[in-house]
């Protein structure tokens, strides 16, 4: 690849934004937490439910989840939900004794109009050398504990390439419609730092 | 938790049936920090009302057909001039750390991590 390595700066306001939550976080005068619970209040309001809309569909329907697996951006775009800036979406499956997790080591890089906002975790400094250090302890600390034989990947996501895990669908759901089984994904199954919990 | 804020008083704020509407996450993120700052008690729902108001009816419409977008640079630029009154930041402090950003990323090679340490490598 030619030497053009670095990477382009997000727009003007997003880049003020940062400005400001960064002073503002440092200097103490916002929490960290109290700002998470907002933005998780309005993660669907971005890219609602778009990314569980697709995971639910490659949960019924073999052929699509086949098509998902072998390209995804297109598949994705059936569902009429593509990506702003171009960029191209991977799924990656879990499976019995593989289990994906997804981080964005530049802070630009999350697959908004499927997965909604990036939870301020996703985006800490913390989370994005750690993931790739110590998987299976940042899972511990999202309360996933993997049997040790379980392999781990991590994904990194960049400019060009953004990842989203295909959760293994729970036990116990074989009656529910594309709707209800949506309804049980979540944003962080997506990630990879959570795991669906079978209906109790 | 936000369902208590006045969001109705919001002239032209984006939304659904179901409250507030973003078009890219820089917004949603300029959203909550105001959420969050009022909540931490550094200033009044009705003083940020005040000052999105002013801006909406003072401000250059920028050259844009997004309309989230619009909304969302004046939101962005009341929010920055609310907290330089309230002398939580300032202009100047701000600016700095934009360029600093700025030049965070276009030192940091693709696929590493965005630290602002990398502003002071140029």
């Amino acid at each position: 690849m030619a030497k053009h390595e670095h990477t382009a700066p997000p727009s003007d306001p997003a880049l003020r934004v940062k400005a400001l939550e960064s002073l503002l976080l440092e200097k103490g005068l916002i929490d960290a937490k109290a700002l998470d619970e907002i933005i998780d209040t309005y993660e669907n309001k971005v890219g609602p439910r778009n990314g569980a809309a697709v995971v639910a569909r490659a949960w019924v329907d073999a052929d699509y989840k086949k098509r998902l697996l072998d390209d995804a951006t297109a598949a994705i775009a059936e569902l009429g939900f593509s990506g702003v800036q171009g960029e191209d979406m991977v799924v990656v499956e879990n499976l019995p004794g593989l289990h994906n997790i997804v981080v964005c080591t530049l802070c630009s890089c999350y697959p908004w109009p499927t997965l909604g906002l990036p939870p301020v975790w996703y985006k800490a400094a913390p989370y994005r050398s750690r993931a790739v250090s110590d998987p299976r302890g940042v899972l511990d600390e999202f309360g996933v504990s993997l049997a040790d034989d379980v392999e781990i990947r991590v994904w990194d996501s960049n400019a060009e390439l953004r990842y989203l895990v295909l959760p293994e669908r729970p036990d116990g759901t074989d009656g529910m419609s594309e709707d209800e089984l949506a309804a049980m994904v979540t944003r962080d199954s997506m990630i990879g730092t959570g795991v669906i919990q079978a209906p109790k | 938790m936000t369902e208590t804020l006045p969001i109705d008083q919001f002239p032209e704020l984006p939304r659904d049936d179901q409250g507030p509407v973003f078009s890219e996450p820089w917004q949603a993120e300029a959203f909550a920090m105001t959420v969050t700052l009022h909540k931490a008690g550094h200033f009044e729902w009705s003083e940020w009302v005040d000052y999105i108001s002013a801006e909406i009816s003072t401000g250059t419409p920028p050259d844009e057909n997004d309309h989230n977008a619009i909304y969302y640079r004046q939101w962005l630029s009341a929010l920055e001039r609310l907290v330089a009154d309230k002398g939580l930041s300032s202009p100047p402090e701000l600016m700095h750390r934009k360029d600093a950003w700025r030049r965070a990323y276009e030192h940091t090679p693709h696929g590493e991590p965005v630290e602002l340490v990398r502003a002071e490598q140029g």
